[in-house]
């Protein structure tokens, strides 16, 4: 029997992934061939999905992006022994766009079955959680704090010192939580490791939870992701059934019990606090800090809280110790993370890679530049809440301290490409408008000033009063910076204030009519 | 009433799964939704009384979150995505030409009762986008032309369900 690998990935399916497994069923039972299509995760490379794999002496080669109409001629092809097709690629793993890459989290994506847990152990899994078994908390919160590993939803903190302050916590009950709702533009790595290899990150919150002592564990996924949340749940159905987790957790006799939480379409519920309410079933507002979730987080315990790839870094650190971790990456941005090209984009797709990589390489040499053919304008990094940069800027490199030098924020590594079609003064106006539908409402620089801030865009878009109101929403950032309870409010005028610095001419400041 | 029965055994059953107190409640109302396509407020009162909570207090979280509509929905739901990443490839664009097509503005269900059309903000398909849930289905690189004839084939594809 002929195997072909074809991703389940949601990104795949927008594009029409389950229509060619279907068309690739039916034009094998035409031909009377028997077709084992294994569905995996994406290898990253969107640009190319649906993507279709073969495997021959152990290489797998590909072919895409595949139409349900382009099967007929793959089978025709003897695409089944690497046959020679117009989609045909060669092999996979060896695409530059592959091959350059470095792969440490998501080393498995693409390649197994997602809820294939022998393919996933014989593959490396299961290395870390055994070895955090064996070398016990204090060691594991050694190694992740040697590795340099940060915070990858946003904040960029130090992974280790949140895994200490829950473990030198004496309370009896403490929990886990896992930031699954990847709210930013731009962004699907989250999603992508779920659909693809959530054993992963099961491990990885296993590995946070035997070390700090807490035997329940949560992941909130937004609903938006209902292929991940599936996934997910598959994953641990079956870590359960292997005795990888639940009452004892790999004969260990600690106890280690997984629930997966669905959101319901708030952004402002991937901020740490706001999401702990959400679990809770309460409306979705940000608690006042201090105290920090380390301290009293979820029911008010000792809680660690930290995004998808945070915790799925963990089990590589272990497995292959934290000094190869820590061997990638520039200054105090250590290891790899996935970078995720989007928007108007030629090749876009998640790429792993250390930091230090610049914007250049990854929008320019990497995403092959714009979709639409037409010059890069502007590039938004890290989400609505990041700023928006200019053709200029893109040799920064990619770090965290750098960004913040260049009063941006690398976030959790969404780069969005705009062109020279872009109007900067409506990029701006939407920031305000997203913080305006978004605000979890609990305080005034927030709440008020980004409907305050809509209007005085509209203004300047209109033409009145171009240089009082352009002074006025400058006036309006500086007090959402500064009185914002959380960075929803707080950070909302850094794309706002970059728009109005490096695309000033789209503001009409020197007075011209629209 | 059947509807009573039905809301009331959905708590209690979300409930006992969930190892807090009122923690449940995100899952009840999702549960809810997904059975009768929306929060009915006769529920609101039940789910209350299930989770010993004031009725204010359910309120509140139905009106929080985006998610949870208080009147049905069209016949089938298009949520075009409209954030960053999407509008770099035109999602303004699709947004302006399918509340043409669909005779409806965003937030809005057309007078027949075929589509209500949303604004969505990510569906994590930003490097294909402008991106589209129909009926809970993920579409890429959607224009206001595919959205239509998804549409209407779903349309067309339930007339052939009902009538069979
Ligand atoms: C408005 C807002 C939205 C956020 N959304 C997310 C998110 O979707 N995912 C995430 O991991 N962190 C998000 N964060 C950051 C979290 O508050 C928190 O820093 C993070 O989950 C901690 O995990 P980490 O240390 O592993 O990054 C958001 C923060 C704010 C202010
Ligand atoms: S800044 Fe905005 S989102 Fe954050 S607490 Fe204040 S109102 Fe809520
Ligand atoms: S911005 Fe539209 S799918 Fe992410």
């Amino acid at each position: 029997m002929a195997t072909v690998y074809l991703p389940d990935d949601a990104a795949a399916i927008a594009v029409g992934a389950d229509r060619v497994a279907k068309a690739l069923t039916e034009e094998a039972q035409k031909r009377g061939l028997e077709l084992d299509i294994v569905r995996t995760g994406t290898r990253g490379m969107l640009f190319l999905e649906p993507l279709v794999e073969v495997e021959k002496d152990g290489v797998r080669t590909g072919y895409g992006p595949v139409a349900p109409g382009d099967v007929a001629g793959l089978f025709d092809a003897d695409f089944l022994s690497g046959g020679d097709h117009d989609l045909a690629l060669g092999a996979v793993e060896e695409l530059d766009w592959f091959k350059n890459q470095t792969r440490v989290t998501f080393a498995r994506v693409g390649r197994i079955d997602p809820l294939n847990l022998q393919q996933y152990e014989a593959e490396g899994g299961l290395k870390g959680l055994r070895k955090a078994l064996e070398i016990g908390g204090e060691a594991v919160v050694e190694a992740v704090t040697e590795s340099g590993l940060r915070g990858r939803g946003g904040a960029g903190f130090p992974t280790g010192i949140k895994w200490k302050t829950v473990l030198g916590r004496t309370e009896a009950e403490k929990y886990v939580v896992c930031n699954a709702d990847e709210g930013d533009s731009g962004t699907f790595a989250d999603r992508i490791l779920m659909e693809g290899d959530p054993s992963t990150l099961i491990e990885g919150m296993a590995i946070a939870a035997v070390t700090v002592g807490a035997e329940d564990g949560f992941i909130y996924i937004r609903s938006e992701y209902p292929h991940a949340i599936a996934k997910t749940k598959a994953a641990a159905k079956a870590w359960e059934a292997a005795g990888w987790l639940g009452e004892d957790v790999l004969g260990s006799g600690k106890r280690f019990r997984f629930h997966v939480r669905t959101g319901a379409g708030s952004y402002v519920c991937g901020e740490e606090s706001a999401m702990l309410e959400s679990l809770e079933g309460k409306r979705g507002e940000v608690r006042a800090k201090p105290p920090i979730p380390a301290i009293h987080g979820l029911f008010g315990k000792p809680t660690v809280v930290n995004n998808v790839l945070s915790f799925a870094a963990v089990p590589q650190i272990l497995a292959d110790g934290a000094k190869s971790y820590a061997g990638y990456g520039m200054e105090r941005s250590r290891g790899t993370t996935a970078w995720q090209l989007a928007g108007n984009i030629k090749h876009g797709g998640l790429y792993e890679a250390p930091f230090g990589i610049t914007l250049r390489e990854l929008v320019q040499e990497i995403g092959g530049g714009t979709l639409s053919g037409r010059p890069v304008r502007a590039v938004q990094v890290g989400g609505p809440l990041g700023a928006y940069l200019p053709e200029s800027m893109l040799d920064l490199p990619m770090d965290y301290e750098a960004f913040i030098a260049a009063g941006a924020m690398v976030g959790h590594g969404g780069v969005v490409v705009f062109d020279d079609s872009v109007d900067m003064a409506r990029q701006a106006r939407f920031a305000m408008e997203f913080c305006a539908a978004e605000s979890c409402g609990k305080c005034t620089p927030c709440r008020v000033g980004a409907v305050r801030g809509v209007e005085t865009v509209d203004k300047i878009i209109a033409g009145s009063d171009v240089s009082e109101n352009v002074a006025l929403l400058e006036d309006l950032c500086e007090t959402m910076t500064d009185g914002s309870l959380c960075a929803m409010g707080g950070l909302t005028p850094m794309p706002v204030t970059s728009a109005l610095r490096w695309f000033s001419e789209d503001f009409d400041v020197g007075g011209k009519t629209r | 009433m059947s509807d009573h029965h039905e809301v009331t055994s959905i708590a209690r059953g979300a409930r006992g799964r969930a190892p807090g107190n009122s923690d449940a409640l995100l899952e009840i109302l999702h549960a809810i939704q997904e059975r009768f396509g929306y929060v009915p407020e006769s529920a609101i009162a039940l789910i209350a009384e299930e989770l010993n909570l004031s009725r204010a207090e359910v309120h509140g979280v139905v009106t929080f979150y985006h998610d949870f509509r208080s009147e049905p929905a069209g016949r089938s739901v298009v949520k075009l995505c409209r954030a960053e990443a999407c509008q770099a490839v035109g999602s303004e664009t699709v947004a302006a030409e399918a509340e043409q097509k669909f005779g409806v503005r965003f937030g809005q269900t057309s007078a027949d009762g075929a589509v209500t059309l949303e604004t969505i903000y990510c569906l994590g398909n930003c490097a294909l986008g402008p991106s589209a849930l129909v009926d809970g289905e993920l579409y890429g690189r959607v224009t206001a032309d595919t959205l239509a004839e998804l549409v209407s084939e779903r349309a067309a594809a339930s007339k052939t369900n009902g009538a069979g």
